[in-house]
């Protein structure tokens, strides 16, 4: 009999295959969820052409949801709840193909008190309507969970999320409402354009002049009111900010204008506002660019499951974390989190606290021992005693420091700012000279429409449009390339990183790999099959990791007496052969065991054979990138892990690079605050959440991550982990960036160069302004999106794969 | 020359309708997602008979 493949997941069924309806599936639940589609004439599924293969091996357990029906947690997580209707929003990380959306909008088939469901692909996210009276919530996520798709639930949730989409919608309402106005005030001007040639006659202009003066009103009062008000709070603290030489030519360009319509001496510059202030618009949504599947502010709660199962006389019970008190015992089963610092009561505790340490192997608990939150265990379950409550743990302790209290300056900000303050001074300087000339020359007329055109052709349009336009690109173009960065901000703060700090585990190396090979005799492909057998029967990672690296045909044989005893290996009969696995002590007496690396011994029939040797996988292009990146920064690295690597780590970094190891959460942050004040502009890259200090207090932090919808603490940037080798290319790109916003902003002044040499002549006329203005505004722009295309395919060529594609 | 005035008033309710139909759009949430109804005008209302499209059915 050939291997035969899940009907539902895809999988390969191994020895334990479930047939029904003469089809394999891997498991009970992949055949529950076909039944279940069956029975709702949803089969179709399978004829679809991407089959979503959701294993449903690590399915949780039922009763798992049961603390969702807690008034506080369900108050939480609903969006709406009103009679007989209830609606949330859940994210969903298993989304990832459009059998997946055909799923998930036909929930309604499968229960009859979901009324719809609706599915936003790029979030991840779905939005389900269901009748509360009849279904409770843990019952909906249930079903979800059944078919594959368990939502990602944590204690952050439903805190943020509807207010910054109310700011998002308000800037396109803004944006509509003065596009209408513009558009009209153009149609409006456009005689004054050609008036040269034509007579209108003096009521029809004058209604074009009333008109476009109405039409005005909401641009300045809705459209344009933020910068008023951003000038007015940064005169109010003694600032200049870049919104003050901008409201000063709105202001100039309203009153000149009303001044003339209402006394009828003129057209106004109602036109050139509108236009104004649609770019400056324009410019502010163009650079807000979100990824919308990504959050950068995640901390340690996001990371926690938000319920815990508490044992009391016996009996389990789901609570929601936040009612988790110290003295509770507490159930955690196989890769459940510790969710507080708790005492181990009963059972076999192994405990990776990579997440915490960044320390790969599982450490070996006795009963009565202290056990941090943040660990996963590995191996049965167990049962802890609460000892801190979870807010104050060892791991969230860390998030007491003030590294995430404080709000990070803005360079971009300051550069504008610092222009403008130059700017202002300078404009309002020539301003007042040219009123003076004309006054002394005896024409005051003369003088004051030069002073007031200064002002208004002067206003820094272009200027406020350089930076949004050439960062909102390059934010762009380094999103293609998943390098995912918060806001334009970042981009100013790469251009000067001077020190690059590295994590080892999950950064340099991949966590999920590991290069194993046999040293010792060699292996037949019989005993390799044997090896593989005994090994697949134990969940211990290491297990699992040579189990995977040991690739054989044929099909597992079935173990008798199979013994794992913990902390020395696994022994099992396999075809009537004794075969011992582990320790060199447990399988040899007379072996002492390799310090450096992480070995795994095998006997066959009291027979020492070898040992596989274990060893971190570095990521591939890592060692080129780092190398050529030593050339222009400092490089460090600040690793969790103890020191077994140092010499591979020194050949790879270079003998200058300051390697440190056994690195606690909170010496990493010491690190950084200690190169910060010796004058250093660092980054940091980093995995985990033993990294989160140092990602925060660094100038720049950016969490590695092999899939970027996954877990990733609060960082300034998210770079996926196959793109590493690119980072020096990331760096020079926002160098390069920085130095192009400036360009643009001597192209800008060179536009006002022109406008001022009208304006203090006296003749500025509404037609020179009202094509000058845009125009400057528009090659602004072009410009900053050219340049940065045009360097963003030197520098980052785009790759023929199907990430563009896939947005 | 007067009619332009008609004309002008016109336009500006022609135009008005179209700032409603704008701000009504983003309101229902138009804009919110701009990939998923891309495909799912692609998925077929109704599954295919099981029988025309599996290979695999007959025992």
């Amino acid at each position: 009999m050939g291997k035969s493949n899940c009907y539902h997941c895809g999988d390969e069924c191994g020895s334990e295959a479930v047939v029904y309806e003469a089809k394999d599936f891997c498991c009970n639940g992949c055949q529950l969820v076909y039944s279940l589609l069956k029975e709702n004439e949803l089969d179709g599924f399978y004829s679809l052409k991407e089959n979503p293969r959701l294993s449903l091996k690590d399915a949780k357990e039922g009763s798992a949801f049961d603390y969702l029906d807690d008034e506080t947690v369900s108050q939480k997580l609903l969006d709406f709840c009103e009679g007989n209707t209830a609606r949330l929003t859940l994210k969903i990380p298993q989304i990832h193909c459009h059998s997946c959306i055909w799923l998930l909008e036909k929930l309604d088939r499968l229960d009859e008190h979901i009324s719809s469901s609706r599915v936003n692909f790029l979030k991840k996210e779905l939005t389900i309507s269901y009748n509360p009276n009849e279904r409770k919530l843990s019952e909906v996520i249930r079903l979800l969970a059944s078919l594959g798709y368990e939502p990602s639930i944590s204690l952050s949730d439903g805190d943020e999320k509807p207010r910054e989409h109310g700011i998002e919608k308000k800037e396109w309402f803004r944006l509509g409402l003065t596009f209408f106005c513009f558009g009209n005030i153009m149609l409006l001007s456009f005689p004054e354009y050609v008036s040269k040639g034509f007579s209108i006659e003096g009521t029809l202009s004058g209604t074009f002049g009333y008109l476009s003066l109405a039409l005005s009103l909401p641009i300045l009062f809705y459209g344009g009111i933020d910068y008023l008000r951003s000038a007015f709070i940064a005169l109010k603290n003694r600032g200049i900010n870049i919104d003050v030489p901008i409201s000063l030519g709105i202001i100039c360009l309203f009153t000149v204008s009303t001044y003339e319509i209402l006394t009828g001496t003129g057209a106004g510059y109602l036109d050139s506002l509108a236009g104004l202030i649609f770019f400056l618009l324009l410019g502010k949504i163009f650079q807000r660019k979100t990824f919308h599947r990504l959050s950068f502010e995640r901390d340690y709660k996001a990371y926690f499951p938000l319920s815990v199962t508490t044992v009391s006389n016996g009996k389990a019970q789901s609570i929601p974390l936040a009612k988790l008190e110290v003295g509770q015992r507490v159930l955690v089963r196989n890769s459940e989190l510790i969710p507080a610092d708790a005492l181990l009561i009963k059972g076999q505790a192994d405990i990776d606290y990579s997440f915490v340490t960044g320390e790969s192997d599982p450490v070996h608990k006795e009963l009565g021992e202290l056990l941090y939150a943040g660990g996963r265990q590995h191996g049965g379950a167990i049962e802890i005693e609460i000892q801190k409550p979870p807010s104050q743990s060892y791991l969230t302790s860390l998030w007491n420091d003030q590294a995430f209290d404080k709000e990070r300056e803005n360079g971009l900000d300051r550069i504008s700012n610092a222009v403008s303050k130059w700017f202002t001074l300078v404009v309002i300087a020539i301003a007042i000279s040219a009123f003076g000339y004309w006054t002394y020359q005896g024409k005051t007329e003369v003088g004051l429409h030069a002073f007031t055109s200064v002002l208004i052709i002067a206003c820094p349009c272009a200027l406020a449009l350089a930076i949004p336009f050439t960062m909102g690109n390059i934010l762009r173009i380094f999103g293609k390339h998943k390098f995912y960065l918060k806001d334009i901000g970042v981009i100013e703060q790469l251009s000067r990183i001077s020190s690059i700090v590295f994590d080892k585990t999950g950064t340099l190396t991949n966590a999920q790999k590991a290069s194993v090979h046999f040293e010792g005799e060699a292996l037949s492909e019989e005993e390799k099959l044997l090896v593989k057998s005994l090994l697949e029967q134990s969940g211990h990672p290491l297990s699992r990791l040579v189990s995977e690296q040991l690739s054989v045909d044929g099909k597992i044989i079935p173990v008798d007496n199979f013994q794992e005893l913990t902390g020395k290996g696994i022994e099992g009969l396999v075809d009537g052969q004794n075969l011992r696995i582990g320790k060199a002590s447990f399988v040899d007496k007379g072996l002492k065991s390799h310090t450096n690396e992480t070995t795994v011994h095998l006997a066959i029939n009291g027979i020492y054979r070898g040992h596989f040797t274990v060893s971190n996988h570095y990521r591939q292009g890592i060692s080129e990138a780092l190398e050529q990146l030593g050339h222009s920064y400092t490089l460090s690295l600040l690793s969790g892990d103890g020191d077994a690597e140092k010499p591979r780590l020194e050949a790879l970094m270079g003998q200058q690079a300051d390697l440190h190891f056994s690195q606690s959460p909170h010496d990493k942050l010491q690190k950084i605050r200690e190169k910060k004040a010796s004058g250093e502009a660092t980054m940091m890259l980093g995995d985990g959440l033993n990294d989160a200090g140092a990602l925060k207090e660094s100038n720049v932090g950016v969490a590695v991550s092999d899939n970027v919808a996954h877990f990733t603490p609060a960082s300034d940037a998210i770079l996926e982990a196959s793109q590493l080798p690119k980072l020096e290319h990331f760096l020079k790109f926002s160098h390069l960036g920085v130095k192009l916003v400036y360009v643009s902003f001597g192209l800008s002044f060179l536009y006002n160069l022109v406008g001022l040499f009208f304006a203090v002549r006296g003749d500025l006329s509404p037609v020179v302004s009202a094509i000058l203005m845009p125009l400057s505004s528009i090659s602004v722009a072009l410009f900053a999106m050219l340049s940065t295309n045009l360097l963003g395919n030197q520098w980052l060529p785009s790759t023929t794969e199907k990430g563009n594609a896939r947005r | 020359m007067s009619i332009i005035l008609l004309l002008i008033g016109i336009s500006l309710m022609v135009a008005l309708i179209f700032l409603g139909a704008f701000i009504w759009s983003v309101r229902s949430g138009q804009y919110d997602d701009d990939y998923t109804p891309s495909v799912r005008i692609l998925l077929d209302d109704e599954p295919p008979k099981p029988k025309d499209t599996k290979l695999n059915n007959q025992p």
